[in-house]
């Protein structure tokens, strides 16, 4: 007789935990071919609140830290991957189809990404900041500082990758997430919580929600205590990423607007995912004896 | 014992306003040429005497569409000219506003109320850096560290504040113009005079027609402004209001957008502060230009073992600022720039006394015509009170204190609002720890106030986005630039 | 003025005794006083400078600029014959205008008192330079036998210099010390005593720090006045160094109830220039300083264009150096 396998309920990641959906929720997650792959915890407006708490509480800290402990994390995130490669092979086949070594391509391209953005940590500044020579006897140099709580619409199709190249230039600034992630393809985000969880990451500093963007994204939007918002995850939806823009006015969020369609994710990012979510800061000195 | 001599009354001191010829109506600066708007007209008075000044062309929106399109046809040589030519342009305009600069600074100082000193020392010179500065980026755009191939984004609709009008102007137009977009800009309906002088400065510098248009009008013509579906860029500064609304307008289009919105900096002052220049960054952090500036310092948070010595110190000499004829050269303190404004001013510090904070103004006398509040300070103001949280934009400062670093961090930043800070103390490793912890786009540290076109400037949070001044400031107008 | 008996203490200032009790305490004082930020006070100086004083303010500003006049010349080759010449012109800087004021004091070298004091009689004052200006580099019996002499000889005010490199070594209690007791050397037989006046130096003090120290210190000591410089060193008296001087004088009269007089010298050459100075007295200090008992140029040629300017605003031509004595 065959064994009766042990199928799985996956839960939420908020504050460095996994609690369950405030609202009990959970939703069939399947294969690229419809067949029953686990339930995944179908987030609610309430496990927004509870994201950005959390993410809220991490953010002091998190971007307190020196650029090379959170380059070391990044890196360590890459590392843990590195090692679960397999597992994240298996998510993303079953997520997105194609050919096991489609799943690996985007797997190695995942890990490698992370470790770019690791790099980063510590020369953005030096390449996007700059010395202002004033006319007056001021010292004055303008450098980079996390906007802080930045709401992550998630791609809805690039399960991994997208995934990666969404939350890295978010958090290697020191700034912190509240990520949606795919609705249809969240179990390779799931595994990805799991990695964070075990690799060094700050409680709170990625917070992995599944469930349906389209519920999800207008009270992150409109969330008065976050700060910016990427609208990847609703690419090509026109409509509602024209009603989340209106409502991330409320407090001026920065906005990544959402593209047309998604992005070859394969591509240079540039710096753009990481620039779009930092603020110049400015300061001002006398010089003087 | 101190012998009491006669006092050193200062005669009066006033700038020649003969220099200036305001003529008594003012159409629109459309393609090159002062045309009739097809809408109605308004005035703009002097602040300080409530005299009309001018009936200034109220733009409709098929004028804005005329002045979009002007910018749009203009747009295709303007983006293909070198940028070695496009830069001598801006060197142009910079030197005529230099040999103009007298000029411009009564006009401002008649239409807006601020005083010559500073119309003259501080607007209209920044105003020609600011030209000079973008100038010199136009043919160097490349080497900007914003992509190998930048762009301009095409026709940007701007829409500026009435409390530095040219100096706003600047801000938007060189760095605009310097990476090639043409501009339809929108004066104050308050302040339309100065703009209007740099349009006949545009002609003067024989710049290509449509590259600057000029709308004048109030609210409904800066939203026709924005909204208009052939311009790719928005540039407005002033109110958080206005900023959201037009964050809405243009949500789900490819506009780009910069915002430099409201503020209520606090300016935090430690018991180890260089206490006279405190006083001073204090005075010039909230009566600079009447308090009518976005970054001004209209909180001021002093640590508790210092407070009564830095009030007594703030008072006194509160007591020698001159308020008065704008156009009087030791005039410190002038008009406030409209009745809105100064019913505004006068409501909230109302109800900052109606709270139960205490209000202190040094005795002057205000003129009988014109629109003028005195140096305010409120003591006794906490986190809760309006006046610590709203921007009055006048005058008008809120004393608070603190007793610790983490408290002054605390009560700095909260607020929805991070536009600027000051911090006064004489130990830098706290100055660099405060410079790190405020949640503002700017942090004067040991001063206040100071602008410069090499220095970028804006907010955090609620006062926008964006960066004006600077290389930052180039990012605004071009394509996929990484700021 | 000159002839006020030392009183006791102020009672404002007995609360400071234990202040200057001993070179820690002293020390310690000192070093808490507010620091100075040199841009911010600079950029104070600088706006200041920017008012503009027309007709009436500058015929009375004018006119109290050369009141407060300490008509000086400090040289090795001044002889009976200069210091007289300009004794002469202190009575009457405008021989031409009965209407122009006297200037408030000629300041010589100590042996030349007499010659001057021949002259003046007691309409204007002399005041002499002690305590071996300029560089102050004497034993204490020098400097002290220095003032006696002058005093002896007539001065109403002395003009000491501080032992700079004591200061900056860090010896505050014994620059304290030559400063009492340069003032005890004041007194004259009858117990009334010279006017002190207290010369930093302030461009060997170098920072504003510096000269705010020096001077609490001189006012703890019972300076009468504090003065920038001998003129003798470069950069002499500026604007932001009598800026610094004048919140000092303010805040110790507000902590001690004593006023304390300030004297810029060296530097300031054209009207145009003391009329900011008078502003700054006016906007900072007070106009309880617009006086020559509380504030005084130290100047030479000062003088002749504040004589142009004045005889520009009654005539209403500009003039020329030829019409006024070169003495």
């Amino acid at each position: 007789m065959a064994r009766i396998d042990v199928r799985k309920t996956y839960k939420l990641y908020i504050g460095g935990a996994f609690p369950r959906s405030e609202s009990g929720h959970s939703y069939e997650v399947t294969d690229s071919k419809g067949k029953f792959v686990a339930n995944a915890s179908l987030a609610s407006r309430k496990d927004v609140r509870d994201a950005v708490v959390a993410a809220r509480k991490a953010f002091g800290p998190w971007s307190a830290r020196t650029a090379y402990n959170r380059s070391q994390i990044l890196y360590r995130i890459a590392e843990v991957m590195e090692d679960r490669r397999p597992q994240f092979e298996e998510a993303v086949k079953q997520s997105e189809g194609g050919t096991a070594a489609a799943a690996r391509g985007q797997v190695d391209a995942a890990v490698d990404r992370l470790v770019w953005y690791a790099g980063w940590a510590d020369k953005l500044a030096q390449v996007i900041g700059n010395a202002n020579p004033v006319a007056g006897p001021f010292f004055n140099h303008t450098a980079p500082e996390p906007t802080g709580v930045v709401g992550v619409l998630a791609p809805q199709s690039s399960s991994l990758l997208g995934l990666v190249s969404v939350v890295a230039p978010a958090i290697v600034t020191g700034n912190v997430a509240v990520v949606v992630s795919s609705y249809a393809r969240p179990l390779p985000a799931v595994t990805f919580a799991e990695v964070l969880a075990t690799s060094d990451v700050p409680g709170g500093v990625v917070n992995i929600l599944t469930g349906d963007a389209a519920v999800l994204a207008p009270w992150l939007a409109a969330h008065m205590d976050v700060n910016a918002i990427d609208l990847c995850g609703v690419a090509g939806s026109a409509e509602l990423a024209t009603s989340l823009e209106v409502a991330a006015a409320d407090n001026l969020k920065r906005v990544r607007r959402a593209p047309d369609a998604e992005p070859d994710w394969t591509l240079d990012p540039g710096l753009s995912p990481m620039t779009a979510f930092v603020e110049h800061k400015t300061v001002w000195h006398p010089i003087g004896i | 014992m101190a012998k009491k001599s006669t006092p050193f009354e200062y005669a009066p001191a006033p700038e020649s306003r003969s220099i200036v010829d305001i003529k008594p109506s003012y159409g629109l600066f459309v393609d090159g040429e002062f045309v009739d708007g097809r809408g109605s007209s308004f005035k703009t008075v002097n602040p300080a005497t409530e005299e009309t000044l001018a009936e200034i062309a109220e733009a409709s929106e098929a004028d804005v569409d005329l002045a979009v399109r002007a910018a749009r046809r203009a747009f295709r040589g303007w983006s293909r000219m070198s940028g070695r030519e496009r830069a001598k342009y801006l060197f142009r305009i910079a030197r005529i506003i230099q040999e103009r600069g007298r000029e411009l600074a009564v006009l401002e100082s008649i239409d807006n109320g601020k005083p010559i000193k500073e119309s003259r020392d501080v607007d209209v010179p920044v105003v020609a850096a600011h030209f000079f500065y973008y100038a010199g980026w136009a043919d160097k755009l490349e080497h900007a560290g914003l992509g190998p191939d930048p762009q301009p984004l095409g026709v940007a609709g701007q829409v500026i504040p009435w409390n530095f009008p040219l100096l706003m102007l600047a801000w938007k137009v060189a760095p605009a113009l310097a990476c090639g977009n043409t501009v339809v800009l929108k004066p104050a309906e308050t302040t339309p005079l100065t703009a209007l002088l740099f349009a006949e400065i545009c002609q003067q510098a024989d710049l290509p027609p449509g590259v600057v248009n000029i709308v004048t009008g109030a609210g409904g013509t800066g939203q026709a402004v924005v909204s208009h579906p052939d311009v790719d860029k928005v540039a407005f500064t002033g109110s958080t209001a206005v900023g959201k609304a037009i964050a809405r307008a243009i949500a789900g289009s490819d506009k780009k957008a910069t915002l430099e919105l409201g503020g209520k900096a606090a300016n935090i002052v430690f018991d180890d502060a260089a206490i006279d220049q405190a006083v001073e960054g204090i005075v010039g952090g909230i009566f600079f230009n009447q308090g009518h500036v976005c970054c001004a310092g209209s909180r001021l948070l002093v640590q508790e073992s210092v407070a009564d010595e830095l009030l007594a110190k703030l008072k006194r000499r509160m007591g020698t600022l001159r308020v008065g004829d704008p156009l009087d050269k030791n005039t410190d303190i002038g008009a406030i720039n409209s009745r809105e404004q100064l019913d505004r001013i006068r409501e909230l510090s109302d109800i900052g006394e109606a709270e139960g904070a205490e209000r202190w103004a040094p005795p002057c006398d205000l003129p009988a015509s014109g629109f003028w509040f005195p140096p305010t300070i409120f003591t006794g103001v906490t986190q809760a009170h309006r006046i610590a949280r709203e921007e009055v934009f006048g005058p008008v400062l809120s004393v608070l204190t603190f007793r610790t670093p983490a408290e002054a961090v605390e009560k700095a930043n909260n607020t929805p609002y991070g536009l600027s800070a000051g911090v006064w103390t004489e130990k830098g490793s706290r100055i660099l720890h405060m410079a790190s912890q405020l949640r503002a786009g700017v942090v004067w540290a040991n001063t206040f106030n100071k602008f410069d076109p090499a220095s970028p400037f804006g907010g955090y949070k609620e006062s926008g986005y964006g960066r004006e001044g600077g290389r930052q400031g180039l990012a605004a107008y071009l394509k996929g630039a990484d700021a | 003025m000159s002839t006020t008996a030392p009183t006791d203490p102020a009672p404002g200032l007995a609360a400071y005794s234990e202040v200057t009790a001993g070179e820690a305490s002293l020390r310690r004082f000192l070093h808490g006083l507010p620091g100075v930020d040199q841009v911010g006070a600079e950029a104070r100086a600088a706006g200041l400078g920017t008012r503009s004083i027309k007709t009436t303010a500058k015929a009375w500003a004018l006119d109290l600029a050369i009141r407060m006049v300490d008509l000086t010349t400090l040289e090795g080759q001044d002889t009976p014959g200069k210091v007289r010449a300009l004794a002469s012109k202190a009575l009457r800087p405008d021989p031409a205008d009965p209407s122009c004021p006297s200037v408030a004091a000629v300041c010589v070298y100590g042996d030349l008192v007499g010659e001057v004091k021949a002259v003046v009689g007691s309409e204007v004052n002399v005041a002499a330079v002690a305590t071996a200006f300029p560089s102050g580099r004497a034993s204490m019996a020098v400097k002290l036998a220095d003032t006696r002499d002058a005093v002896a000889a007539g001065a109403d005010e002395i003009d000491m210099v501080i032992d700079r490199g004591a200061f900056l070594a860090g010896h505050y209690l014994q620059v304290f010390e030559e400063i009492v007791a340069t003032r005890e050397a004041c007194v004259r037989p009858d117990g009334s005593h010279a006017h002190l006046k207290v010369i930093f130096e302030t461009g060997e003090l170098q920072t504003y720090d510096n000269v705010r120290r020096a001077s609490w210190l001189a006012m703890l000591a019972g300076a009468d006045f504090i003065k920038t410089s001998t003129g003798k060193v470069q950069p002499a008296a500026t604007l932001p160094v009598t800026l610094v001087m004048l919140e000092v004088v303010r805040d110790f009269r507000e902590a001690t109830g004593v006023q304390i007089g300030v004297k810029p010298a060296g530097g300031i050459r054209t009207a145009k220039d003391a009329i900011k100075y008078l502003v700054m007295v006016n906007e900072i200090a007070g106009d309880d300083w617009l006086d020559p008992d509380w504030f005084r140029f130290g100047a030479s040629t000062l003088l002749n264009d504040l004589l142009m300017q004045r005889t520009k605003m009654t005539t209403g031509r500009y003039s020329g150096p030829d019409y006024f004595t070169l003495d």
